[in-house]
């Protein structure tokens, strides 16, 4: 049974949407931002493949096929990004010191928390880019000479939380202009928060999609200068 | 057919992006150049919003979707994060609310600001 499931090209797949699917359920019955669809089918599929005890590479074997559609999804952010250039243009000055301020929250929000927990260099610089797109954020942190696998990792679970968080954030902050949701999503999680964005609506989503760009290249500039604090 | 066109176009502009992203020596994924490029394409009008939008429209809405595998990927790092794994989190967690309360909130604060000024202009 085990070597069936892990040599099946279906099985990835099914487990990732069905897990969703569930995730999506859950949602809809206890209307809670934690039972948040993209959280739920990770925490599953993860629980799924430690019962079933199959190996991650196995899972990915079939899994890979999502990851591949990634980078031209991502593309067709610039869609509602089009969509949305007349609010752009008129807020530009808004939108743009939101992101400088997410940017420079980041990082001095990861050095005062390396700072009390008494983390080595090697581990803060492996934290700087954690609120930045994967790919630019893997490259800040070879950089600085952090640890490239935690640092994926800490990128992924941050969107993951950004997701999930998304909406008791913005209740309790009262953030409710739709271009203030779409810079602090983008800004914060990347494109797992822009992801969620695009639920909110179109306007969410398009200024999402800008942050993470322009959020991702700032810190690019701004953590070779903070990596020398600590 | 149209989906087939469609879907086409945008694999076609995010090749442009990887070759982007590999001739030029900047830390920028392929993913950002293919943004630029597809919206430069919209602007200038060489692809029409209505040749890409059904199924690009799709594939947006799917995206969260996507991110499982690369999630689920957590589990082969967990070695390594395992002795400081509540540190970690709580760092993570702490940051990314912080830092959506902070870009939230001054994105608004001058959104609010600047709209009085114009009203006042008026």
């Amino acid at each position: 049974m085990n070597t069936f499931l892990e040599e099946s090209a279906y099985f990835g797949v099914v487990v990732s949407l069905l897990s969703y699917e569930l995730g999506t359920l859950l949602k809809k019955k206890w209307k809670l931002g934690i039972f948040n669809p993209l959280l739920l089918s990770t925490l599953f599929t993860i629980a799924f493949l430690l019962i079933a005890n199959i190996d991650y590479d196995e899972y990915n074997e079939g899994a890979q096929y999502l990851s591949y559609l990634l980078t031209p999804s991502t593309v067709c952010l610039a869609i509602p990004l089009y969509e949305n250039l007349g609010i752009l243009k008129k807020n530009w000055k808004a939108i743009f010191a939101g992101i400088c301020s997410g940017v420079l929250s980041s990082l001095c929000c990861i050095l005062a928390m390396a700072l009390l927990f008494g983390l080595s260099h090697q581990e803060y610089v492996t934290f700087l880019p954690k609120s930045i797109t994967t790919a630019i954020g893997m490259g800040v942190s070879e950089e600085l000479g952090g640890y490239v696998s935690i640092t994926v990792a800490v990128i992924i679970l941050t969107g993951v939380i950004g997701n999930a968080l998304a909406d008791l954030v913005f209740k309790l902050f009262r953030i409710k202009n739709p271009i203030a949701r779409g810079v602090a999503l983008g800004t914060s999680a990347h494109a797992v928060g822009t992801a969620k964005a695009m639920e909110l609506g179109d306007v969410e989503g398009a200024l999402s999609s800008l942050s993470i760009a322009v959020a991702g290249l700032m810190t690019v500039a701004a953590a070779s200068v903070f990596a020398q604090l600590l | 057919m149209k989906y087939i066109r469609q879907f086409a176009i945008i694999l076609f502009i995010s090749f442009l992006g990887e070759v982007l992203h590999e001739l030029l020596p900047l830390p920028v994924p392929a993913s950002i150049y293919g943004i630029l490029i597809m919206l430069l394409c919209l602007k200038t009008g060489i692809v029409p919003l209505r040749s890409v939008k059904d199924a690009g429209k799709f594939l947006v809405e799917i995206m969260p979707l996507l991110f499982i595998p690369a999630a689920v990927g957590l589990i082969t790092v967990w070695d390594v994060i395992q002795p400081k794994w509540a540190i970690y989190l709580i760092i993570t967690l702490v940051s990314t609310v912080i830092v959506m309360a902070v870009s939230g909130l001054v994105t608004q604060l001058v959104i609010r600001h600047t709209g009085k000024k114009q009203e006042e202009a008026e």
